[in-house]
């Protein structure tokens, strides 16, 4: 089991399975167009819902690594969060391409009045410095405690994301639902893991005032 | 399509069990059909039965007035629904209402009228000579289709029950049977769904009452047997799968306007210069055009302004959205 999750071939092997959906896209865009009714939906829908999952599969990474003592998780971490970035990139390219046509003037009209639209780019947003920072190098240069820091915006984005898929739909909420019950769990976890330690962190009566600041996990 | 669920992540144990059960809708919607076979009382010879194909329908004029832009394919037309009873996602339509009854079939014609009556399909099919017209259809979605319609004015059947001087709506309801349409459980929107015209907008003659597209009668995902098409109002104005009108006196209750007023109003003209609170309607995507193709302006009325602004003649449309 170790030796599958720290073989190199397993990284190379998730990697290619992360871009099926992406070659799907590409296959059905280059063959079957005439299918799609409307292509701009299409798109905009299948990669929107692509990077909800990796962000979820991306959050999930932590409880699973800790639940099912498997530490080795750790590995595929930051290319799940590339690849969740990657999908909001196309997300975002469908939207401005195939769906606005680059209508800059209508691109900045829902950019100021579509609250969702608002909403999903904040999102967006906040994931591109988490993608800049995701090498060694910037975990070296910023240190790990504010480096962590920083990639807690993964949080904000994650329910940014869910709310901005909620305030698209128009009446079949169920979609939603499930994306925000899941990341809604994920976080929940990390919540109570972070009660648990500062549970385990806090004094015995007597002892030292000043117990050392739990970390979010 | 591309596989929809998502992540192998276990929530199955905090997933309202609601949504859980949505994701069988496949399952559910085979429950049902052997269900519905069961209630029907023939359920062998039901469920072996060939779907109720849609069926050419001859002697069809042309009307005069189709416009001249490229009719949009059928297998869009047939594909692309917005039908919740039969399901939220554009393709539930077509896979769900395969099975959907509309025979027999009648429309109660009924409220301040003279001679209510109950109509039946057949009666209906040979009230007037049937007329191609091929329309503009802007869904409020920002998408829209050219299709060739089959059917006549609404206004001929309306004539037939003498309304009353007291008539001043129209209320139109859709057949709602949870046990052929298990999906309208899910759809967030309550059943049956309703619509209204006002009385003039009902008589208007570009109102159609639909029976037919593509040359054959309504296949069941658009709205079979029978459904209104109204060109100069927002594609939901236009009901499908008819069983009731009814004239009254006030305003009657709609379906969208219910569930969100500032979204959806009663008149739900196609209005670029109105926006839907949560996206433009100044422009819109012609359905078939390929993978990059701007979206085109969206017109006033639809584009039918000529022959129906004068309806509205002094009225606020902000305000009567």
């Amino acid at each position: 089991m170790n030796a599958i999750l720290t073989s190199k071939w397993t990284k190379a092997a998730l990697f290619a399975i992360c871009l099926i959906p992406f070659g799907l896209l590409v296959w059905q865009a280059a063959f079957h167009a005439d299918l799609i009714a409307n292509p701009a939906q299409f798109f905009e829908h299948a990669t929107g819902d692509w990077t909800l999952r990796f962000l979820a599969i991306t959050l999930a990474i932590t409880p699973l690594r800790k639940i099912l003592r498997v530490p080795q998780l750790i590995r595929f971490r930051r290319m799940l969060g590339l690849f969740a970035f990657f999908y909001v990139c196309l997300h975002l390219a469908s939207y401005l391409w195939i769906d606005k046509y680059f209508d800059w003037r209508g691109i900045w009209a829902d950019l100021h009045k579509r609250t969702y639209i608002i909403v999903g780019f904040s999102a967006f947003v906040l994931l591109i410095p988490l993608a800049l920072t995701s090498t060694a190098g910037w975990i070296r240069r910023l240190g790990g405690k504010r480096w962590r820091a920083l990639h807690r915006a993964i949080y904000a984005s994650a329910v940014l994301g869910v709310i901005h898929y909620w305030w698209l739909v128009k009446s079949d909420i169920s979609k939603p639902v499930e994306y925000a019950v899941i990341v809604g769990g994920l976080l929940a976890w990390r919540i109570g893991a972070w009660v648990r330690g500062r549970k385990r962190q806090l004094p015995a009566p007597g002892a030292s005032r000043e117990p050392a600041p739990a970390r979010m996990p | 399509m591309l596989v929809k669920r998502s992540s192998g992540l276990t929530s199955a144990d905090v997933t309202p069990k609601h949504i859980y059960m949505n994701r069988r809708k496949f399952l559910a919607g085979a429950l049902v059909a052997s269900g519905s076979a069961l209630a029907w009382g023939k359920a062998p010879a039901y469920l072996g039965a060939s779907p109720d194909e849609p069926r050419k329908l001859s002697g069809v004029s042309r009307w005069p007035g189709s416009t001249t832009e490229p009719v949009t394919s059928e297998q869009i037309v047939t594909h692309y629904n917005n039908f919740y009873e039969f399901g939220t996602d554009k393709t539930d339509p077509a896979n769900n209402a395969k099975y959907f009854r509309t025979s027999p079939w009648s429309v109660s014609i009924e409220g301040e009228v003279k001679k209510p009556r109950l109509i039946t399909m057949d009666e209906i099919m040979k009230l007037a000579p049937l007329e191609e017209r091929i329309y503009r259809h802007r869904c409020v979605e920002a998408w829209s289709i050219v299709v060739p319609w089959i059917g006549y004015s609404l206004s001929t059947l309306l004539r037939q029950v003498e309304p009353t001087s007291k008539a001043r709506y129209v209320a139109f309801q859709s057949l709602y049977d949870p046990a052929q349409m298990p999906q309208g459980k899910w759809a967030g929107i309550a059943f049956p769904y309703i619509e209204g015209l006002r009385l003039d907008e009902a008589m208007h003659p570009l109102t159609l009452l639909c029976v037919g597209m593509y040359g054959t009668t309504l296949p069941n995902q658009d709205g079979a047997p029978v459904r209104l098409v109204i060109p100069w109002k927002y594609g939901f104005k236009s009901i499908k799968s008819i069983v009731k009108i009814r004239f009254v006196k006030d305003q009657p209750p709609t379906t969208w306007n219910n569930e969100s007023s500032q979204e959806y109003g009663f008149y739900s003209n196609v209005n670029p210069n109105r926006d839907h609170p949560r996206w433009s309607q100044k422009t819109e995507r012609r359905l078939g055009g390929g993978l990059f193709h701007a979206q085109i302006p969206t017109q006033m009325f639809n584009g039918y302004g000529d022959q129906v602004a004068h309806l509205y003649a002094g009225m606020d449309l902000q305000k009567y959205f």
